[in-house]
């Protein structure tokens, strides 16, 4: 198993962000994070690349608590930048190739190349949409076993959007797996396994997106669209 | 070759009637070469393991067969290929009749129309 959570919860002062979340997921898999807004989807991803302590319950990543050791294995893309935007493109290379022993700077290279973006350019004068692609070449040139993406097409065009998730699934292996959260499903539905629902900070659904359809006759978007219809 | 999905069924569903299509009108020949499940992922932009399980399925009835070592192939049987276009050919009448009934026509009177129809 890849990841574990056994009772899983995460409180900001007394209200209950996660609750009690038992969860586990297998490698080789793309998996779908949904939930509306606060639903949790963003404390747990925080959670898995361990940026956020749990309040209670247990968490593992290939068998590993998290710390040092599980960090070395996650790839994360966080919802908002970290880089800084004075930064040239070859200096974000050379940073990931400082943290991560796992980055590959010839499988980054190359997808610049195909994109066109110049190392030279610095962050800040690129468009949103590139810096965002810059951001998520770098995530998924790591040979990592977990990726976590937030909200990884929240900013970018139809035409970007399609890049990204075809960088999505010719990058990973079977020995990883990734874990993508947005709101846009319909957008990602084609390239998920499996699917995870969260409501409030439980998880309401959690099962494959074949299985979906063939139960419902309807799509995980339409589906999503039921269980959360305000 | 060109995809395109619905949302209600099952993409690797959707995947085999595709490729079955692309075989019965020969825009895949037999023996042609496959390429390798990933590209074929990315060309169609759907997940690598919805369409491994797609080849599978389609490998179990016969139209594809692996070569260990060169990869994927569609059928040489022509036998197979010709039962395909039958079946599809089936498929496209049982329709046209359910539809035709629908509007009020009686099979003999649905083939009669079929006939005059240019």
């Amino acid at each position: 198993m890849l990841l574990e959570c056994n009772k899983l919860c995460k409180y900001y002062g007394g209200k209950a962000a996660l609750n009690n979340i038992d969860l586990q997921l297998e490698r080789g898999k793309i998996i779908g994070l949904l939930g509306p807004n606060g639903s949790g989807k963003t404390t747990l991803i925080k959670i898995l690349s361990g940026i956020l302590t749990p309040s209670g319950g247990e968490v593992k990543i290939s068998d590993k608590n998290i710390g040092i050791e599980t960090k070395k294995i996650v790839s994360y893309l966080p919802e908002r930048t970290y880089l800084s935007d004075w930064m040239t493109v070859r200096q974000t290379l050379d940073f990931f190739k400082d943290f991560y022993e796992d980055f590959s700077e010839e499988t980054a290279l190359d997808m610049l190349q195909k994109l066109n973006i110049q190392t030279s350019e610095k962050l800040r004068t690129m468009s949103k949409g590139t810096r965002e692609k810059v951001q998520l070449i770098l995530v998924m040139s790591r040979n990592a076993e977990l990726y976590l993406l937030d909200e990884p097409i929240g900013g970018v065009d139809p035409a970007a959007r399609d890049y990204i998730l075809k960088t999505i699934i010719s990058n990973f292996n079977e020995n990883a797996s990734v874990i993508i959260s947005t709101h846009l499903i319909s957008d990602v539905e084609n390239i998920l396994d499996d699917v995870i629902f969260l409501k409030y900070g439980d998880i309401v659904l959690h099962s494959a997106v074949d299985e979906i359809r063939e139960q419902n006759g309807k799509s995980v978007d339409a589906l999503f669209r039921e269980v959360f219809a305000c | 070759m060109p995809w395109n999905f619905n949302s209600n069924t099952p993409i690797y569903i959707q995947i085999i009637e595709q490729i079955k299509f692309s075989i019965a009108v020969g825009e895949y020949r037999a023996g042609d070469k496959l390429l390798s499940v990933r590209e074929l992922a990315a060309e169609a932009e759907v997940n690598p393991n919805t369409m491994q399980k797609a080849l599978s399925e389609l490998e179990r009835g016969g139209l594809l067969y692996t070569q260990r070592t060169s990869g994927r192939f569609i059928t040489s049987d022509e036998k197979l290929i010709e039962q395909l276009r039958t079946q599809l050919a089936k498929e496209q009448a049982e329709n046209f009749i359910n539809k035709m009934k629908l509007l009020g026509y009686s099979p003999d009177e649905a083939a009669e129309f079929l006939k005059n129809y240019k």
